[in-house]
């Protein structure tokens, strides 16, 4: 492929210092990545060396770039959007779908029902604990434990149980519709999630057990990629990465959406226990507590869920929104996920803008690495929790 | 010692031909290089996991092509990344497979038709062996993908050469995607390809 160009901004290295026993040294630069066992994608990781120092990271980005603002044009129907909306952030298809689903019942002005709503949260933090233990697992196979992510795959399979019942598939459900859900759930569902979330409950103090107080693992993380609150809220980080710093910032708290409103839950954020406030250890074990706190809410939902409803009452026949412009943002497991919608009056979207957690956490990465050894650029991108499908889109 | 154990007690002679006891080595212990670029690679490690436990046949991941037999190219493939796919390829030593996983990387999935940054199927950049359909495709699917390629590999003779299939593509961007033959570029003195004719020609084999 002769014509692919590439052209990275001009590094201008320092000049060879020399070293004192009459050798010269000089900052080297390396490439990590597309291809990279740790960088949770195609992210490729432009990094100036001072011996094993890094004095400069650059994300490279794009490299999975897959048009979805042009599908979303492109589409002539609102609903065919949301197969795409699954594939932008992979782990975590139902929260992108919800925040969608909710943006466009916004814009036109749609009142779903109770049992549409209870399902969607269900669903919503079923897929966030998923979504956290894939985080988990690969977050400590980065760092060299191998374990965990097998112990945390066990448990995740059991929500991709739970969610194939309902939808018909693993992945990417295509579930949430706009204005309701694509079929009402199976007769068991109460039952399996109630028997998840008993089950589940003690593996996170075994997961704490074995990853998250391992001495190996702590002298890895603690005061490393350290990211101060203020560093953190200029850059726009949103989500875990956001509260690992220490500020309590949830969507689901602060701005709710759904029916948030009606759950008791905490918003967890790090405290440096093993370190500095906003250490790689700190984003970590928030997404640790997290997972309790999601089963506080699923445990509440499927106490208050109505057994009636049409879960598809609520779906227009055809979706044609009244002309204008939205912006709905909902909290997924990486963060601020926002929906920028213009309406044209058509069945065709004019525009479907994405604000992509993962894009945003990823651009504090420069800011927060330089200092850091290269094998601590593992720890620090594991920690971000970033997924490429949503960085690149 | 599994399937060897107390049949052969008597005497430890096993007659098989070298060609058979190549392959047969060469299928149990497939070693995939690591490398996951979409959705697909979440399933992906969902077959490496615990549940389904790629592990059991031999199939276990490596971090540098070098050391990988097969390449599992898990999603979607755009532009930027299929030269690097290329690259990661010819890296890796022979005998050499690539198992094309997904929609995407078959023909380019929901991408095909306005993603203006999508390849519309990772043949167009190197030789596939096994496609496995599906967005992405259970992990069943994939096992069974693999199971696949155990047959192919099986199948394989000697005399005829392992696994040397050059391909020489021109990617102009978008879709002006170009196969010269060998006789137009001397990039590759001995390929001997054309796309997509080679692969029609290397599945009326019978692989």
């Amino acid at each position: 492929m002769t014509n692919v160009k590439e052209k990275g901004p001009e590094v201008t290295l320092t000049p060879p210092v020399d070293a004192g026993n009459g050798l010269k040294t000089q900052e080297m630069v390396i490439n990590m990545g597309p291809q990279h066992p740790s960088t949770h994608g195609v992210l490729r990781m432009e990094l100036t060396l001072n011996g094993e120092i890094v004095t400069r990271a650059v994300p490279h980005i794009g490299y999975l770039h897959r048009c979805f603002e042009k599908h979303s044009e492109a589409m002539n129907d609102y609903n065919k959007v949301v197969p795409y909306v699954d594939r932008m952030d992979y782990v975590a298809a139902m929260n992108n779908e919800l925040g969608y689903a909710i943006a466009m019942e916004r814009l036109m002005d749609i009142q779903v029902n109770d049992r549409v709503e209870f399902i969607r949260v269900i669903m919503a933090e079923l897929q966030r604990i998923a979504s956290h233990l894939l985080a988990i697992g690969t977050f400590g196979l980065d760092i060299g434990a191998f374990t965990p992510f097998l112990y945390c795959f066990i448990e995740r399979e059991k929500i991709l149980d739970i969610f194939e019942k309902a939808s018909g598939a693993r992945l990417l459900y295509n579930y949430i519709w706009i204005g309701g859900l694509m079929n009402d759930v199976p007769a068991d569902f109460k039952s399996d999630t109630a028997a998840f979330v008993k089950s589940f409950r003690p593996k996170i103090k075994e997961l704490n057990d074995l990853l998250s107080h391992n001495k190996i693992f702590i002298d890895r993380t603690a005061n490393v990629g350290v990211l101060p609150d203020k560093v953190a809220i200029n850059y726009g980080v949103s989500g875990p990465s956001l509260r690992g710093s220490g500020v309590k910032w949830d969507l689901r708290k602060d701005d709710p959406y759904s029916i948030y409103d009606r759950f008791e839950f905490d918003v967890i954020a790090g405290q440096g226990e093993m370190g500095t406030v906003g250490d790689c250890w700190d984003r970590y074990i928030v997404r640790v507590w997290e997972m309790e706190e999601s089963l506080k809410i699923i445990e509440q939902a499927l106490d208050q869920m109505p057994d009636e409803g049409d879960v598809q009452e609520a779906i227009p026949k055809k979706i044609r929104p009244p002309a204008g412009e939205i912006y709905c943002r909902t909290e997924t497991p990486r963060g601020e996920l926002g929906y920028y919608i213009i309406s044209d009056k058509s069945t065709t979207p004019f525009r479907v803008k994405a604000r992509a957690p993962s894009f945003v956490n990823l651009s504090v990465l420069p800011a927060i690495s330089i200092g850091a050894m290269v094998a601590d650029m593992v720890a620090i991108i594991g920690s971000i929790d970033i997924v490429l499908g949503e960085v690149d889109r | 010692m599994g399937l060897l154990d107390k049949k052969y007690q008597d005497s430890n002679i096993i007659i098989v031909s070298l060609e058979k006891a190549l392959n047969w080595a060469r299928k149990s212990s497939i070693w995939y290089m690591q490398f996951g670029l979409a959705c697909c690679a979440i399933e992906m490690m969902a077959t490496a996991a615990s549940r389904y436990d790629f592990d059991r046949f031999g199939i276990i991941p490596r971090s540098s092509p070098r050391q990988a037999d097969v390449m599992i190219v898990a999603g979607t493939v755009t532009l930027k990344m299929a030269t690097r796919i290329k690259r990661l390829y010819e890296q890796m030593a022979e005998p050499r497979y690539v198992i094309s996983m997904g929609s995407c990387s078959n023909c380019g999935g929901p991408y095909w038709e306005h993603g203006y940054h999508v390849l519309k199927g990772v043949d167009r950049v190197v030789p596939v062996d096994v496609y496995v359909p599906g967005c992405p495709p259970r992990p069943e699917a994939l096992l069974q993908g693999f199971l696949h390629l155990h047959d192919k590999i099986m199948k394989e003779s000697l005399v005829e050469g392992i696994g040397s299939k050059p391909v020489v593509i021109h990617d102009k961007g978008g879709d002006n995607i170009q196969v010269k033959s060998a006789e137009e570029t001397d990039e590759h003195k001995t390929a001997q390809i054309e796309f997509p004719q080679q692969d029609v020609a290397r599945k009326k084999e019978g692989a």
